[in-house]
């Protein structure tokens, strides 16, 4: 059966495919918000050590494993529209690099909330803290360069190569707690099993899944807008319902 | 358990409510600034095709 795998990746098609999924990804998020928050909150015990601060998890958890994967989405998608010259594919990477340093400042702010009350400090110069701290300036340094370049596939071009160069901050972010000795606890989450209470599992992971879903939903609205903007002079983007209004 | 007790989070009500209020009203934020932004483009899009069609009669006459 052949199908035609570029086909989405026009943005002519894919304007209205994102539209029509937006909702199947926006529900579900909600509804997973309100389900792993109510486990989380009134399900998952109290923790013997950290009292309630340990709740700041169920959302810090989520938040900072979203900016790493979304910076590499990002850099992917980056990547592929630099080889294959796709002009949809640099619209993603434009699309997700905000919502992706939101999650990386809930990172840092969760973080901050959470260190106060258990370390004593809102911040240290720890390997873990810094390098997320870098990535969220990947994230910014990203959005203002392609900003401030008028040319838009110069600017596309100009923005692949940072992100895929700061895409090693990523790993560095990850094993950050094994190579070097820092403040920062380990990964409670591992492959081999995990040291936490099932409550607390289920409401992570149901927050885990709600970000992911919402991250989807949310960078599908904007890269519809960042269509509409880059191909304003088309005969299509004219043609739709909604400008022709 | 009551509602003050739930709210007071042991004493940790600062840290914990400051994570969640601030991490939704950032979800909240981000909503309404991509809404703005479709709203700008259509915008933008229906003002150029509206000068564009005056050039047009401009023309013609």
């Amino acid at each position: 059966m052949a199908i035609n795998w570029f086909k989405y990746s026009a943005p002519t098609t894919f304007y209205g495919l994102a539209g029509k999924l937006i909702p199947f990804f926006a529900w579900p998020a909600a509804v997973l918000f309100v389900v792993g928050l109510y486990i989380g909150f009134f399900v998952a015990p109290t923790d013997a050590v950290q009292s309630e601060a340990y709740r700041i998890m169920f959302i810090h958890v989520p938040a900072s494993i979203l900016s790493m994967f979304i910076y590499l989405i990002m850099a992917g998608y980056a990547a592929l529209g630099l080889i294959f010259k796709t002009r949809l594919s640099a619209m993603m990477a434009q699309a997700l690099a905000p919502t992706g340093a939101l999650f990386a400042f809930i990172s840092l702010w969760t973080g901050a909330l959470w260190g106060k009350p258990m370390w004593g400090a809102w911040w240290v110069w720890d390997a873990r803290l810094t390098s997320e701290l870098i990535l969220l300036f990947l994230y910014l340094g990203f959005i203002a360069l392609q900003a401030s370049i008028d040319d838009p596939r110069r600017a596309d071009r100009a923005g692949a190569l940072l992100a895929i160069v700061g895409s090693v901050n990523v790993p560095i972010i990850y094993f950050s707690v094994k190579w070097w000795n820092t403040l920062h606890q380990g990964s409670t989450i591992k492959f081999t099993g995990t040291s936490m209470h099932i409550a607390m599992q289920h409401a992570m992971l149901a927050v885990l899944a709600a970000c992911w879903l919402y991250a989807i939903a949310v960078s599908l609205a904007r890269v519809r807008s960042i269509i509409l903007e880059r191909e304003a002079n088309t005969q299509w983007v004219n043609a739709l319902e909604e400008v022709r209004q | 358990m009551n509602w003050a007790e739930f709210f007071a989070m042991n004493g940790y009500a600062f840290y914990v409510w400051g994570s969640y209020g601030v991490a939704f009203l950032v979800f909240l934020v981000e909503i309404m600034l991509v809404r703005n932004r479709r709203k700008k483009a259509l915008r933008n899009l229906r003002l150029m095709r509206d000068e564009m069609g005056e050039n047009r009669t401009g023309e013609a006459a």
